[in-house]
């Protein structure tokens, strides 16, 4: 069993201080000497050829100092991606376009305002081409976005198949022949699992700098990957990694959508190298819509197969989902997240097919959850529908088809192996904390009184942690940015001089308080105080190579490489102690900012002295080097897998379909926890975004492929308003794959909240008949799903 | 071409109280009022997040009332008292919405933070004791996408909490057993 050690409790987070008074410091907010400001022109359709570009005009207006088009930059090649299944993106249109929002033009001036001035200047003719938008007529080749790909269909992702070596075995005709029994009752839905904008309020944000003398560029990035980012541009410059120096401070959000590695931070890199000038581009909230990556965006119809009194017999779903026009970093592999729990907590054979099609419309990519909410989306509403078949309660349908705690780790038919779980467990809490019973009286009640209130359940597993080695093998890998093949974590702990500790780790937030949890696992590990401690991030220069965060992975993955530095330097520091006290090394004991000899506590030595010690040589042990620090590497065996279900009430408006969300309960599971509150906060954004997702977002292409919803007026996001308070509990079953017994908890309240939701309106509304509503669940299309049922 | 000469424009002067400071700069008149802030003060703190008045990031107090700074131009706040999240802490000591977002995990990322700190402040102001429906309609013109609302909530109460002169309710975070 794992250790439960280093579990904490909340503290206050590092990073507050600074934020809450208005000194944070994201790429937007810094300035040089001599910054030059970008602004793009973005192809205004979603397919055309360009028969004219002329950009003579734009640099003759005030300000302007450059203005590039492909030709200036095709000698970079296109952008690079980590799996080039499909069409890579040009860095700028390279004669075509091939959706609304492609950059066809940069212009580089004095001013912000100077720069977006100048985009009137540039003259752009069209030929214009049909768009492919509709996914079903795209998966059909009737038109093909790209000539020279064979199909629209770009990859199809099986179950059995998706990586040969494993030799897997094709469960379908097991499921096929399930439905065929006498007893089966089959259950199907076509379902919509819509595309999203990830909008982070921060916008995007580069500046780029290189000095020729040095010979070195210096990147500051809105990213979630700076080591990437680094690779990326070294790859593409034909530099040594070292040569690149990436940043990113302050990172205002990213769900994802920080996860690429951008053709505007390539650009806007070349033109400070171009010009000699600091080059800075900021986005802006309507471009974001088609030059930041999309998520979701598939349609599909699962079926659940089954016996009357509710033992599941077999799944299969059969889905198409959107890339967009251009592959960019994980865009095709994003199904591959979602086949991995296709199963989720339920023991049956799988059928499981996911054809990957190029439409005229933004990439598509990593959005919170990525794959993964869309595969429990699909799962867990055709079980509710199976359970209101069989008229059986949604918990107990599926308590009884949960894996077994007795059972793990649990071998998926897709050979990866479910770590820990309690299923049943969480399903009991989650009954009981609730008052589940209190609540399907008060429904019935309601019901009577003619009022349709409505109670969802959803489950769900998540994979995470990304990951094993195992991963590189499979296709996912960094090797296309010049990086290794590997998802490794890690972790720097160093004791400076005066005992205070800098950790330096590979991964960096986005708003999930790093600074703050590994303080705490340092802390607990060395026995200082966390006042004591700094964490440093985001810098490709100073800090080892970690990938990024992502995947709910950094607790998990460099969380541990830390966690085993903090253990080495805590050796290192006990033999230094030992010297010091005249004892014996295996004696020493940490805490309270000191080291103690273990029986006898007024043998001790401040972790001053230690320090100070560390530092001198002639005060050390012969046999320990000077200096007290670790760096640790750390791939994990397996991913995490996360696990929980949710519970909401719902009350719909008979007359308007307005849905009003009465209670939202849950039972998450992310093994060993370290701050409460962080993870709190965590599955309560988590779930924010789900119901988002099943209430209002929709990113909305027009047949033509002109962008509907391009403004925070139109694509709406959840207010404060549209929410209730969360009522959170958990039950804590540690992974055994690394030492804390920890796994991610960034994704789950996504992954658990929109088919949640859904459920609940679908049970509010099914007395009148209805089946089924697609998501967002605004007023107007649950009031239509009521006409209908009604007539 | 690499050099040019200075942007030439029609310029406009204003002057106005930002932070309890005089300040005066010369504008265009298209120049938004969070332009001004962040780019001729420097004022960094004030964010921008959607350009449309719909996010709120860029919520300063202009004579006591929030207003969204990225849909205002700067010259329509001629002569007027301008407070930015930057001046919201009294001599280093927090206000206590700040002391709230602390205590209650109300931020994540902190982009929405200072934003959402001025319109959580400017409701205080008028309303020490909201309901949370209040609160929740009272912040409705900020977006956060981290934290889902539920600890800002709370981060307002705590802060209603000390402005009346009470304890605030105990975080409610289960901790670990």
């Amino acid at each position: 069993m794992a250790t439960t050690s280093v579990m904490g409790g909340s503290i206050r987070r590092r990073e507050d201080p600074a934020l809450i008074q208005g000194y944070g410091e994201y790429v937007d907010d810094l300035t040089r000497t001599g910054l030059l400001h970008v602004a793009f022109l973005r192809s205004t359709v979603a397919r055309a050829k360009i028969t004219r570009l002329d950009t003579s005009a734009a640099k003759e207006m005030p300000g302007v100092i450059a203005v590039y088009t492909h030709e200036d930059v095709a000698h970079l090649g296109p952008l690079l991606a980590q799996v080039p299944i499909g069409k890579l993106r040009p860095l700028l249109a390279a004669g075509e376009v091939n959706h609304v929002g492609e950059a066809v033009a940069m212009v580089m001036a004095e001013t912000r305002y100077q720069a977006q001035d100048a985009l009137d200047g540039i003259e752009v003719d069209y030929d214009i081409l049909p768009a492919v938008i509709d996914l079903k007529k795209a998966a059909s080749d009737e038109t093909k976005v790209h000539d020279e790909l064979e199909s629209n269909v770009i990859h199809t992702w099986t179950y059995h198949g998706y990586w040969a070596a494993l030799g897997l075995e094709d469960q379908t005709p097991q499921v096929d022949a399930a439905m065929e029994r006498d007893d089966a009752v089959v259950v199907s839905l076509e379902m919509t699992n819509q595309r999203l904008i990830p909008v982070a309020i921060e916008p995007r944000s580069v500046l780029a700098e290189y000095n020729p003398g040095y010979g070195c560029f210096t990147v500051h990035s809105s990213t979630q990957v700076p080591h990437a980012l680094g690779g990326a541009i070294a790859t593409t410059f034909g530099m040594r990694s070292t040569e690149v120096r990436v940043i990113a401070p302050e990172v205002g959000g990213g769900f994802g959508s920080k996860l690429n590695v951008y053709n505007d931070e390539i650009l806007v890199s070349f033109a400070a190298k171009a010009l000699g000038r600091p080059v800075k581009w900021t986005e802006t909230r309507r471009e974001a819509a088609g030059s930041t990556i999309h998520g979701r965006g598939w349609i599909g119809t699962a079926s659940l197969v089954g016996t009357k009194d509710g033992q599941f017999l077999g799944y299969k779903l059969d889905a198409i989902a959107d890339m967009g026009a251009y592959t960019q970093n994980f865009t095709v592999a994003i199904p591959l997240l979602g086949l991995w729990i296709a199963s989720g907590q339920y023991k049956m054979p799988i059928s499981w097919t996911v054809a990957c099609v190029v439409t005229n419309t933004m990439t598509t990519d990593a959005y919170r959850g990525a794959g993964r909410p869309e595969a429990i989306y699909y799962l867990e509403r055709v079980i509710d529908a199976y359970a209101r078949e069989i008229g059986m309660d949604p918990f107990e349908v599926r308590k009884k088809n949960f894996w077994q705690p007795d059972e793990f780790p649990a071998t998926m038919g897709c050979g990866f192996s479910l770590d820990s779980g309690n299923y049943a467990a969480a399903v009991d809490k989650l009954i009981e904390v609730s008052d589940y019973a209190g609540m399907r009286d008060r429904q019935e009640k309601a019901r009577a009184e003619g009022r349709l209130v409505g109670i969802g359940v959803g489950s769900y597993v998540e994979v995470c942690g990304f990951g094993p080695a195992v991963l590189a093998e499979i296709g996912f890998s960094w090797t296309n940015y010049g990086l290794p093949a590997s998802f490794n974590g890690s972790g720097l702990v160093r004791v400076n001089p005066d005992a205070t500790v800098t950790v330096v780790i590979g991964t960096g937030p986005t708003g999930q308080g790093h600074e703050t949890t590994w303080a705490q696992i340092v802390g607990d590990g060395l026995g200082v105080p966390v006042d004591d401690i700094r964490v440093l991030h985001g810098d490709t220069r100073e800090h080892p190579m970690g990938i990024g965060t992502f995947g709910s992975r950094s607790i998990s993955v460099d969380g541990t490489a830390t966690f085993e530095a903090t253990k080495k330097v805590r050796e290192k520091a006990a033999k230094i102690a030992a010297h010091l006290l005249e004892a014996s090394a295996e004696d020493i004991v940490f805490g309270d900012g000191a080291a103690h000899v273990a029986g006898s506590p007024e043998k001790s030595v401040t972790w001053k002295a230690i320090a100070k010690s560390a530092y001198q040589a002639h005060t050390s042990p012969e046999d320990v080097d000077s200096g007290l620090e670790a760096h640790t590497a750390f791939s994990p065996g397996n991913a995490t897998w996360p696990f929980g279900t949710h519970l909401a009430m719902v009350e719909v408006d008979p007359d308007t379909g307005d849905v009003k969300i009465l209670e939202y309960h849950t039972v998450d599971d992310c093994g060993n926890v370290i701050s409460p509150m962080i993870v709190n906060g965590q599955i309560q954004g988590g779930i924010a975004q789900g119901i988002g997702q099943a209430m209002f977002e929709d990113a909305i292409y027009d047949q033509e492929g002109n962008m509907l919803t391009g403004s925070l007026m139109d694509y709406t996001l959840p207010t404060a308003a549209d929410l209730p308070s969360f009522d959170l509990h958990r039950t804590v079953t540690p992974s055994p794959i690394n030492p804390m017994g920890v796994k991610g908890i960034g994704e789950a309240g996504t992954i658990g909240s929109a088919h949640t939701m859904v459920n609940a309106v679908v049970d509010a509304v099914a007395p009148l008949g209805v089946k089924h509503i697609d998501m967002p669940l605004r007023p107007k299309r649950v009031w239509e799903a009521m006409q209908e049922a009604r007539a | 071409m690499f050099l040019r000469p200075e942007p030439k424009g029609v310029f406009m002067n204003v002057s106005m109280t930002v932070n309890g400071r005089s300040v005066s700069a010369d504008v265009e008149p298209r120049t938004l009022l969070v332009h001004l802030i962040r780019e001729n003060l420097h004022l960094t703190g004030t964010h921008v997040g959607c350009e449309t008045g719909y996010c709120g990031a860029c919520t300063v107090h202009l004579d006591g009332k929030p207003v969204k700074s990225c849909t205002m131009l700067a010259v329509q706040a001629e002569g007027a008292n301008i407070m930015t999240i930057e001046g919201l802490a009294n001599n280093g000591e927090l206000h206590p919405v700040q002391e709230g977002f602390w205590e209650r995990h109300g931020l994540q990322c902190g982009f929405c933070t200072p934003g959402m700190i001025m319109a959580a402040a400017a409701l205080l102001q008028d309303n020490n004791n909201p309901s949370e429906e209040e609160i929740r309609h009272g912040i409705e013109g900020n977006l956060c996408r981290c934290t889902g609302y539920h600890n800002i909530v709370r981060a307002v109460e705590y802060a209603g909490a000390k402005m009346r002169g009470e304890e605030p309710a105990a975080p409610d975070w289960e901790e670990v057993s």
